[in-house]
């Protein structure tokens, strides 16, 4: 009955959330909203008894590309008023494509019957949750039969994080920065000077 | 009691919100990619869903892939998103034919 009661609280806020992030003025808002989908969608992952998933949802989500957003929308000063703009006049095309596409998502679901899937075809049954855990589960399968898989994503990662630095990397002129070998390979002869000046003149740096 | 027909339901309204995002925010950079994100997350829950009703790992192991690749997406969106904006001075999206494409 919780169970129940929990699906649809947390659906019904994650798709009003989900709205919100389209249609809010501000992008720190839209930004906001995000996070309150992944949160609820996380929560939806428990109830289907993937706690790691949701764990991760949350960790990968809302502490890195949420926050990531965010740091973009707040740096970059532009006048977001102005690129709202249009939201009118693109309102009834875009509401139509999402009804016709909705539409379409009911039509399948309604033509799709429900059959129970024969043992062999599932590569991976799910081991009893007692027994082991959500983690440990996948943990087993992930390092053994897609390790390939694993480390193609840490590739990806790694990639995208050089293709990120690579493009926002700027070189500017002008700037005084640390030269070790200038520094390590000064001389007493380039470095000191030795003045004789006369009184009341001073010296000329 | 919920049944996967339900978790499908939640995942194909938060798929045509983000599409719906798409559209009415064509100005909008930022909020195409958040729109990019909505639908990512609705394919997760399929994922997950599908993974948990029929009882098969292999669904949540592939969900993680996808949560990868919308990391390493947002993050090039996003510093690409930053450099155009250092080049140009604005993210109007309907301005973007530099290359005359």
């Amino acid at each position: 009955m919780i169970a129940v009661a929990a699906f649809y609280i947390l659906s019904a806020i994650a798709i009003a959330s989900a709205f919100m992030v389209v249609v809010a003025r501000n992008p720190v808002h839209s930004v906001l909203f995000l996070i309150l989908t992944f949160f609820t969608s996380a929560g939806l992952f428990v109830l289907l008894g993937a706690e790691f998933l949701a764990m991760l949802l949350i960790v990968v989500y809302v502490g890195a590309v949420a926050v990531l957003f965010l740091f973009v929308v707040m740096m970059l000063d532009i006048d977001f008023a102005e690129l709202k703009a249009g939201f009118f006049t693109y309102l009834p095309f875009g509401g139509l494509i999402a009804l016709i596409l909705f539409g379409q998502f009911v039509m399948v679901g309604g033509a799709w019957i429900e059959k129970s899937v024969s043992a062999e075809a599932i590569a991976a049954p799910t081991p009893a949750a007692a027994a082991v855990s959500n983690a440990e589960a996948i943990g087993r399968i992930l390092y053994t039969d897609y390790i390939f898989l694993f480390q193609s994503a840490g590739i990806i990662l790694f990639i995208a994080m050089v293709g990120a630095i690579a493009l926002t990397l700027r070189h500017r002129d002008g700037i005084r920065r640390q030269n070790v070998t200038a520094q390590v390979g000064r001389t007493r002869a380039g470095g000191v000077e030795m003045t004789d000046p006369k009184p009341g003149e001073g010296v000329v740096l | 009691m919920i049944g996967l027909s339900h978790y499908l339901a939640v995942a194909a309204a938060l798929f045509t919100i983000g599409v719906f995002g798409i559209f009415v925010n064509r100005k909008n950079v930022i909020v195409i990619l958040m729109s990019i994100e909505l639908i990512l997350l609705a394919v997760n829950i399929n994922l997950v869903a599908f993974s948990s009703f029929l009882g098969d790992m292999v669904g949540q192991v592939f969900a993680m892939f996808v949560l990868t690749v919308a990391a390493a997406e947002a993050a090039v969106g996003l510093a690409i998103l930053v450099v155009y904006f250092r080049n140009r001075g604005n993210i109007a999206v309907e301005d973007l034919n530099l290359m005359k494409g």
